[in-house]
């Protein structure tokens, strides 16, 4: 059953994960979008601040969607995002991470500009194996209301 | 690459240009977000975005790679002068991240950079934070793209 607008009243809604990151995807994503040494070679990384290998942030957002895609919006009737509010990396992405998705709703409501929309709030934090907290990200996206929820509230 | 004390606020860097083929909208959208609108032409059509459109983690993605390349072609010049080069420090995180408008197969999206706040780093004296504003302008000249982004850039002091 596809989800709506109903079906995103604020609080917890899910855990998704654990994604296994490998070293692979980790050079093969900084060779194409992100190529500085600390994402692509392990001695050049091992001098830099963050002390080793560790995958673009660029790539843990593009695998926080993929998530995110899995665990509801692919079955969400979605409309697509704005934007995102705020990002901040924590704690660096390592080859072999595995990574676990947690997202709470933090504010839904109706859409001004358009009555049979909604626009819902996630927090998103991404955690590896040991529960370190590696990104957080606070997005809206726009999601259709339940058929007919327009019209019942004008009624 | 340039040092935390060579950049002014205001400073703004053109950072070249990409153009998202229905090709390249696909591929990253199969692998990190699957979503019917950056898959399907015909589904993109019947969508808020009126067409294939590029998932906003590729264009983000984008914007870093044509970011990297700039910096990249600045060290080279600093070492061509006989200069020190700067290797930038990890980045923070990013606030205001707007995609205003859809980026569909075919566009053609021009990177820019301008800094908005500069301060030392209380924690790190070895290093500055940089708040650049970082956009992408389409063919038609229609922003479509804009986050703050944040970096630590090395101080020219700093050893290293």
């Amino acid at each position: 059953m596809t989800l709506t607008f109903e079906d995103f009243p604020p609080g917890h809604f899910g855990t998704f994960g654990p994604r296994r990151v490998t070293r692979e995807e980790i050079l093969a994503f900084a060779g194409e979008f992100d190529p500085q040494p600390m994402h692509l070679d392990d001695e050049a990384a091992s001098r830099t601040m963050l002390k080793g290998l560790s995958a673009s942030g660029w790539h843990l957002c593009s695998l926080m969607m993929r998530m995110l895609c899995d665990g509801y919006i692919g079955r969400t009737a979605s409309l697509g995002s704005p934007g995102v509010n705020e990002v901040r990396w924590l704690a660096p992405l390592r080859p072999g991470d595995d990574i676990i998705l947690d997202v709470e709703v933090t504010e839904a409501r109706v859409s001004r500009s358009r009555a049979e929309t909604g626009i819902v709030t996630f927090r998103s934090v991404v955690r590896n194996a040991a529960g370190q907290a590696l990104c957080e990200m606070v997005s809206p996206i726009i999601v259709a209301r339940r058929a007919g929820a327009a019209a019942e509230q004008a009624g | 690459m340039r040092f935390f004390e060579d950049i002014e606020i205001g400073q703004q860097r053109e950072l070249g240009s990409f153009t998202f083929t229905a090709d390249t909208i696909k591929k990253f959208a199969a692998q990190f977000d699957p979503q019917r609108f950056h898959l399907d032409e015909e589904e993109g059509r019947k969508s808020l975005f009126g067409g294939l459109a590029a998932s906003g983690w590729h264009v983000g993605s984008v914007c870093m790679k044509l970011l990297v390349a700039d910096g990249q072609r600045a060290a080279q010049e600093a070492l061509a002068r006989g200069e020190k080069i700067a290797i930038w420090g990890p980045s923070p995180g990013f606030r205001e991240l707007r995609w205003i408008k859809p980026v569909l197969a075919g566009d053609t999206i021009s990177f820019a950079s301008e800094v908005e706040l500069k301060r030392a780093s209380e924690k790190r004296p070895e290093w500055g934070i940089l708040q650049p504003r970082n956009t992408g302008t389409n063919q038609r000249g229609e922003l479509a793209f804009s986050l703050l982004a944040t970096a630590f850039m090395p101080r020219r002091g700093a050893g290293g």
